[in-house]
């Protein structure tokens, strides 16, 4: 048939490669034990749905292309209860569409994991250009009350290991993760080291037979196991607000059991969930905190404001939702300003500004997206900040 | 004192009980509704089928017959409005051991669930898409939808509908259903039957079941009660298998075609995912 075979075929990688962020995430899921991708062509996340059309036939795992981002979403949480690792990769129209299916993820604790290459928006926007405003909608896009997991990797190999941890994150929390890359990180191409081992956090499965199980029970970790279908357990699972059952009990005491614990699973473990990257913070006066492509135009100013004798610091957030607000406030008491630049009109500068609960001076610098900033426009906050 | 013989006491027990989730009963449905019957004939064609039925799921979308999925005492899923097929398409993908059911009404998995709805056809998925039809959406109101017919009354229809209806055994036939029928709540042997030739179809089948909405739509177009619409099915219906489902279209208070439309053989999505993993492993490297 002469279909070229490529020469990655076999497996899962191991080794050194030079590739791009969207690869780096595909093979990260791969690596994850992620069987089932299902999406719709967006620039720029375009290859990462590439990259699984051709790797899942060779690891028996399933491509699908829907006919929309609303339908990837609803299969890849169909796939999730059909027992495989699932995921989903798009850019902001797409993200838009998932909304609302992300909000049933939620709501029926379906663990899986979606990938959004932010672009240029609102709207169409800049389809090939970078932006990073979906932060909030990451956040608050879905409507009604909830908690939300969301990852944002600075680097290709940050991509791997970021999708790697989203997997895990959502078997142990039952919830949807979010990767919040963005068009550069997506696209540009660096070395990335692929383990031999990934870590794996397996699905929570009853160990109690299909008669007493209560789909919706959680333990005292107020996480429930999660039976699959087809394992004889007959769950039923709705968007409705529902008893430990599953089934619906549309009142005020189910909605307040339910949707408490819902957030509070997450709220509950932010020691765990959160990560952050720290340099030179403790005794900085000025501390730039970022995530994604533009923590490392942020890192690049706060090295430039070293070498200028000013004493910065770097906090990244690799863990953007739920927000390290402990943190940011503790460092507050002790720097005179936070710097925030992010590719939009200060979005994570705001929760930044909230959780110093003004402690400190929050300088936003802001970018309406399609290019990124000279760290010459970040230094400058950081010495008039520093004065 | 005479000896009066004590009658035998039949405890109460549901014929389907065994694939209820009784502790959910009484259900949400109005009296003379339809959907309880397309149910019954369901759960007769799942136990005809002879399917293993802890491999069976059931997937609803939103709607009066989206409420059916949480009577079933199986694995399943009501998901969000119009949501079902792409749903199940990720289930049934994700383990193919399973049976995968879509249950839902005419705009849930027409109006805003349409766009789902060819795709699956067209890629002849493993499924079996329940549609009742009740020409309105019940859950809300009674609002006109994709399938109410021309001229009719409805709650956003107050003078009369100025759309076309979908006629669905036609959009499920071009769409590439394998398997199209159509059957009414008066039909219910003919229905069970369907539904178990449905289940048994390798790819894409669909049954439509026309069903009455005294409570809405036959009210406001003076069509009368469950009883009555019973009649006018009796009277109305005409069946022709086989015929070309272009010519099933429903006018209001016309006659309705009923019966067996497609019935063909078609590769589905699964048997081009074995052959493409067969070429790839008789493939040298």
């Amino acid at each position: 048939m002469g279909r070229k075979k490529s020469p990655v075929s076999e497996g899962i990688l191991k080794g050194e490669f030079f590739m791009s962020g969207d690869i780096a995430c595909a093979e990260g899921a791969l690596s994850a034990g992620c069987r089932f991708f299902a999406g719709y062509p967006i620039t720029p996340a375009t290859e990462i749905a590439e990259r699984m059309a051709e790797r899942m036939p060779q690891l028996g795992g399933v491509y699908i292309q829907m006919e929309d981002e609303i339908a990837s979403m609803n299969a890849v949480l169909g796939a999730s209860w059909g027992g495989l690792r699932a995921m989903t990769a798009t850019s902001g129209p797409g993200f838009s569409l998932m909304m609302e299916n992300l909000g049933l993820g939620i709501m029926t604790e379906t663990p899986c994991v979606l990938v959004n290459v932010q672009r240029g928006g609102p709207s169409t926007g800049l389809p090939t250009l970078v932006g990073q405003g979906d932060m909030m909608q990451a956040r608050w896009g879905t409507h009604g009350v909830y908690e939300i997991i969301a990852l944002s990797p600075s680097s290709p190999q940050e991509f791997f290991d970021l999708t790697v941890r989203a997997f895990n994150l959502a078997e142990k929390y039952r919830i949807p993760v979010l990767v919040m890359a963005d068009e550069v990180v997506g696209h540009m191409t660096e070395r990335v080291v692929i383990p031999e081992e990934v870590p794996y956090f397996p699905r929570r499965k009853p160990n109690f037979p299909p008669g007493d199980y209560s789909s919706f029970q959680p333990g005292e970790d107020l996480i429930p196991p999660m039976a699959n279908a087809g394992e004889g357990y007959h769950i039923h699972v709705t968007g409705l607000t529902h008893d430990e059952r599953g089934y619906p009990v549309t009142d005020e005491i189910t909605q307040e059991r339910l949707v408490r614990r819902l957030v509070e699973k997450i709220r509950g473990y932010k020691k765990d969930i959160i990560i952050l990257e720290e340099k030179g913070v403790e005794g900085a006066e000025v501390v730039v905190c970022s995530y994604g492509i533009s923590a490392r135009v942020g890192l690049w100013a706060v090295e430039l404001a070293r070498r200028e004798g000013i004493k910065a610091g770097m906090l990244r957030l690799l863990t953007v939702w739920p927000f390290p607000q402990e943190r940011i406030r503790e460092v507050a008491s002790k720097v005179k300003a936070f710097v925030v630049p992010e590719i939009n009109y200060g979005q994570i500068a705001l929760e930044v500004e909230r959780s110093t609960g003004g402690r400190a001076e929050v300088i936003p610098i802001s970018h309406m997206g399609g290019g990124l900033y000279e760290p010459e426009d970040i230094l400058k906050a950081i010495r008039k900040a520093a004065r | 004192m005479s000896q009066v013989e004590k009658p035998t006491v039949v405890p109460l027990e549901h014929p389907r009980e065994s694939l209820l989730r009784e502790e959910r009963l009484p259900h949400i449905w109005c009296s003379g509704c339809g959907i309880g019957t397309a149910l019954n004939c369901f759960i007769g064609a799942l136990e005809r089928s002879g399917l293993p039925l802890d491999k069976v799921a059931i997937v609803s979308g939103i709607g009066c017959t989206g409420r059916a999925a949480g009577y079933i005492k199986l694995d399943s899923f009501h998901t969000t409005h119009g949501r079902a097929i792409p749903f199940a398409t990720g289930l049934r993908l994700a383990n193919p051991e399973l049976k995968v059911v879509i249950f839902s009404g005419d705009g849930d998995l027409i109006a805003i669930g349409g766009n789902h709805f060819i795709h699956a056809a067209r890629r002849n998925i493993d499924m079996t898409v329940i549609c009742v039809n009740n020409f309105n959406y019940g859950m809300t109101g009674g609002q006109a939808g994709p399938t109410t017919p021309a001229m009719a009354k409805t709650a956003t229809s107050p003078y009369g509908n100025s759309e076309h209806p979908f006629n669905l055994p036609y959009l499920a036939a071009a769409s590439g259903a394998v398997y199209v029928a159509r059957w009414t709540t008066l039909h219910v042997r003919r229905l069970e039957r369907a539904l178990t030739e449905a289940l048994l179809k390798e790819g894409f089948s669909f049954v439509e079941v026309i069903s009455p909405c005294p409570t809405y739509f036959d009210r406001m177009n003076r069509l009368g009660e469950g009883l009555d619409m019973m009649k006018f099915y009796r009277e109305s219906s005409e069946i022709a298998h086989g015929l070309d489902p272009r010519k099933a279209d429903i006018d209001l208070g016309g006659k309705i075609i009923v019966g067996k439309f497609i019935d063909i053989e078609k590769p589905t999505y699964l048997d081009f995912q074995q052959e493409i993993q067969a070429r790839m492993e008789g493939e040298p490297s």
